[in-house]
């Protein structure tokens, strides 16, 4: 039988990272992947010749900055390519676009409300205060404040005096917007109903709330933890898209030693005595660890991977209330040239960046009601990126490929199934596009469509829930997957966890499979600087 | 009054934020867009094109040439036959540099040879008797770099030559109908070329040009990205890497080839006997190791940087806009051992670097130094470690 130190089930970019670090720790490691091609959710595919699409996660920003410099990625062909221009359609063809001059923002700004210029600087600078408070957390296991542990009971105290530390206006933002909604956070700042929608759109990405929800707040905090080259909530597209990101974590992984074997699925994690001792791959055959980590979603790591039954029960009580509730589908095309603005024309500049389909938190806000009711969105709110005006290669000359997110798209239909309201969703998508740039239509060469249902089948994602499980208060941080399991370990000696249903959580960030290799090397008494 | 570049008629239809530097006396776009950032990534990531007129030129020729070069030039012209191109620089009797450029080898025994500054009078009145023409062509040719990892296969299309040009090769063709040298040189550090032409047929070849570009990922690029990148790619920038040793008023602003890091341009100063302005004086540097400096990259420890900043509160900034200032380097006991004067925050490396100068005997990759520069108006020094120049060195470059 083959012997590992570690073996990782699943490639994504967390599996990935996670193997990148134990083999730099000196373990030899093995991470199977299930599909042919490493990456999970960050991948890249040629589905028409000369177009590349991002099929899923579509652009970076949350990598944790670490991760670069420890895994040498710059060695390995790391190049997130800035997003220059934002741009925000509205309803009636007004628009808000956004450049790399500030300066020309704010009067662009002015241009819909004088009152909400400085708001906005006003509104950055907090964000950043609360981003700059909370980053460090991310880098680590949250304390276990179910522990007596002396060193848990230290760790607790330190994150006590770092709030302790902030000042009152940022502490009190904080959690504004960890427990409130982005609605009324926005609100507090802003008049411009084009630039409120716009910027509380990030509190709904992979989730189901609306902007009005509490507990959205929380979301737009997570999306603005991102930074680019140390710019906080900028965003990139990664060269060749996110499958070429994770093509560079792939030759860093390897680079340290680690094994990568693809369309090796695992069939259950061995164990003896209530310890993990290998894994069985579903042909069979078995292969012997010390360590076995998930990257998979909660639910499969402690109810598919191994027996129920070997668990407490409250834990897997606790991983089956876990709340996964996807409402997020792609739908990507090629297209045969640039959209037209109706006021700005196919200018190329205004699509290098995230186009934002969703002109008013009333927008948002309808568009969340259909998802309550089990219904799809009538008229979805849709974050576009046409990646190919960043990276040429991902498409042939003055053609483009389109990645468009879109919302709200529940896995649990009320009537009806996705395999047959698949196209009848991407029709409204397509013409939600066509009444922000007409003639849109007439540009679409293919379309490609990935249903919550599609993402839980061909990438395991449960409920096809983007994060790996829902970004609720009650599902982070010390409560991430399940209480008293946020540090990456499971009862089960010897397995661990780090996928994105680990503390911190979803994301293109990388830092539940880095966090869980601290952890695991400092168990095996092997810490890493 | 400030002139423009034959190319201007275009190049300032494409510039959409009216911000522009002067150049040799020549208008030069700063950037074209609001960033200068994408710029930089469209010429390490796809290609950009640059105007780089300004640069002074003067047409060497004449059945002496070769002679009258390989004793001007520090670098061995001869080893530079028809159909290629040499960096290289001149040097004063005392072995310090006057300058550097690059001089194609058009045909036999004709140059043409570019500079940052004038250095006409300093060529054409050491002719002495020789059968050598200098002509000052600066203004009747014009010149854009195509540079990045697609400008191979896009200049292709338009000369078919380039192709199969070698690193620092030069070839003849038509764009647009009209005749254009093509060399494979450039000051980004990337796969790259730059397109000659007579100052009448410019705009014709850049319709041309830019007809072929468009749409296929190629910006135009500014003076901000160009620095951006010449600092990655290692190339020194006169007048701020170093000065001309003509117009030094003492030793401190004068620097010699070895201590610009140009020992490569005379790996075979032993066999060659060839009789050159300042050689003497080099060759005494060489035996004797009187380098006063060893010109090295300086890679910034991104923790020790993160900690600097993190510890005053700040979000450490990751600027990549390059600065041009003496900045101390410390060794480990915290003496001053050198200086850089190029620092900036790298995209493709992820870190801050720096051309600096350091003592000697401290060139060794991987040397730890310290950096010194302020934080909340108080000075820091913060680790980093000598790297080897070029910073960035894509394979692309040369192959």
């Amino acid at each position: 039988m083959d012997r590992y130190d570690a073996i990782i089930i699943g490639g994504g970019h967390n599996g990935l990272v996670n193997g990148a670090y134990l083999a730099r720790g000196g373990l030899k490691t093995l991470i199977l992947e299930r599909r042919h091609l490493v990456g999970g959710a960050a991948i890249t595919e040629e589905l028409r010749p000369g177009f590349s699409f991002t099929t899923f996660s579509y652009a970076l920003s949350l990598l944790r900055p670490q991760i670069i410099h420890e895994l040498e990625l710059p060695r390995h062909g790391f190049l997130p390519l800035l997003m220059s221009t934002r741009f925000a359609p509205g309803a009636d063809g007004d628009h808000l676009l956004f450049t790399r001059d500030h300066d020309e923002n704010l009067r662009e700004i002015i241009r819909h409300s004088p009152h909400d210029a400085d708001a906005y600087e006003q509104y950055g600078h907090d964000l950043d205060r609360v981003c700059q408070a909370i980053k460090p957390l991310l880098d680590m296991a949250p304390p276990d404040i179910f522990s007596d542990d002396p060193e848990e009971l230290v760790a607790l105290a330190s994150l006590g005096s770092r709030l302790r530390s902030l000042d009152r206006r940022t502490l009190h933002n904080a959690v504004r917007l960890l427990t409130g909604s982005a609605a009324d956070f926005v609100d507090d700042y802003f008049d411009s109903e084009l630039l409120k929608g716009w910027l509380a759109s990030s509190s709904i990405i992979g989730s189901k709330v609306g902007p009005r929800s509490q507990g959205s707040g929380l979301v737009l905090l997570f999306h603005s933890l991102g930074e680019h080259d140390g710019e906080f909530g900028t965003w990139a597209f990664h060269k060749g898209g996110n499958g070429g990101f994770t093509q560079v974590l792939a030759r860093a992984a390897q680079a340290f030693g680690a094994e990568i074997r693809l369309e090796a699925p695992v069939e259950r994690v061995l164990t003896r005595d209530g310890e993990a001792t290998g894994v069985a791959l579903a042909d069979g055959t078995e292969i012997a660890a010390d360590v076995v980590v998930s990257a998979l979603d909660p639910r499969r790591t402690f109810l598919e991977l191994v027996d129920p039954r070997e668990l407490p029960d409250d834990l897997v009580e606790d991983i089956r209330r876990l709340k996964f509730q996807g409402v997020s589908s792609k739908v990507n095309f090629a297209l045969d040239g640039l959209p037209a603005h109706p006021e700005l024309g196919a200018r190329a500049d205004i699509y290098r960046g995230f186009v934002n389909i969703g002109p008013s938190i009333d927008y948002l806000e309808r568009a969340y009601d259909a998802a309550k009711y089990g219904r799809y969105s009538e008229e979805p709110y849709i974050d576009c990126a046409i990646q190919s005006t960043i990276d040429p290669d991902m498409a042939p000359p003055g053609r483009h490929v389109l990645s468009c997110f879109v919302q709200y798209t529940p896995y649990r239909l009320r009537e009806g199934d996705w395999d047959i309201e698949r196209e009848p969703m991407a029709d409204r998508v397509q013409a939600t596009l066509e009444r922000f740039f007409p003639g849109f239509g007439d540009l679409v060469l293919q379309r490609e469509v990935q249903t919550p249902l599609d993402i839980e089948r061909t990438l395991g994602l449960s409920e096809g829930n983007i994060f790996a499980g829902e970004f609720l208060a009650p599902q982070m941080f010390f409560f991430r997957p399940a209480p008293g399991w946020s540090q990456y370990r499971t009862p089960l000696a010897g397995y661990y966890q780090c996928g994105s249903g680990t503390h911190p959580g979803g994301c293109v960030m990388g830092a539940p499979g880095r966090n869980a290799a601290h952890q695991i090397l400092k168990d095996r008494g092997t810490p890493i600087g | 009054m400030i002139r423009t570049t034959p190319f201007h008629p275009r190049t300032s239809a494409l510039n959409e934020t009216g911000l522009w530097q002067h150049w040799s006396g020549h208008l030069a776009a700063s950037r074209y867009q609001s960033s200068d950032k994408l710029e930089y990534f469209a010429v390490r990531n796809a290609a950009g094109i640059f105007d780089t007129s300004p640069l002074y030129k003067y047409r060497i020729a004449g059945r002496d040439a070769e002679r009258f070069l390989s004793g001007m030039l520090a670098r061995d012209i001869r080893q530079c036959p028809p159909g290629h191109a040499h960096y290289t620089t001149w040097l004063d009797e005392r072995g310090f540099v006057l300058e550097d450029g690059v001089i194609q080898h058009r045909s036999v025994g004709e140059y043409l040879l570019t500079s940052a500054e004038p250095n006409f009078a300093w060529f054409a009145d050491r002719v002495g008797r020789m059968a050598v023409s200098v002509e000052e062509v600066s203004l009747g040719i014009g010149a854009l770099a195509v540079q990045g990892p697609r400008s191979r296969d896009l200049l292709a299309r338009l000369v078919p030559d380039t192709a199969a040009l070698p690193f620092f090769g030069i070839t003849t063709g038509s764009i647009g109908g009209r005749p254009v040298t093509v060399s494979r040189t450039g000051y980004t550090g990337d796969l790259g070329y730059e397109v000659w032409v007579e100052t009448p047929d410019a705009l014709a070849v850049w319709d041309a040009l830019w007809d072929a570009l468009d749409g296929r990922g190629v910006l135009p690029y500014g003076m901000a990205a160009l620095y951006m990148l010449r600092i990655e790619a290692g190339l020194m920038l006169l007048g701020v890497d170093f000065d001309s040793s003509r117009f030094a008023f003492n030793d401190a602003h004068r620097s010699t080839p070895l201590e610009l890091g140009w020992r490569w341009m005379f790996k075979g100063l032993a066999e060659d006997d060839r009789p050159f302005i300042g050689r003497r004086a080099l060759e005494r540097e060489i035996a004797e190791r009187t380098s006063r400096w060893n010109m090295v990259g300086l890679v910034v420890d991104w923790q020790d940087y993160d900690r600097v900043y993190s510890a005053a509160g700040l979000i450490p900034p990751k600027d990549h806009r390059p600065i041009h200032e003496d900045w101390m380097v410390y060794d480990d006991e915290r003496r001053r051992v050198g200086y850089a004067a190029s620092t900036m925050y790298s995209p493709v490396l992820q870190r801050h670097v720096a051309l600096a100068r350091v003592r000697p005997d401290l060139g060794r990759p991987g040397t730890r130094l310290f950096l010194e520069f302020t934080v909340d108006h108080h000075y820091e020094q913060v680790a980093a470690h000598v790297a080897r120049l070029p910073l960035y060195n894509p394979q692309r470059k040369t192959a």
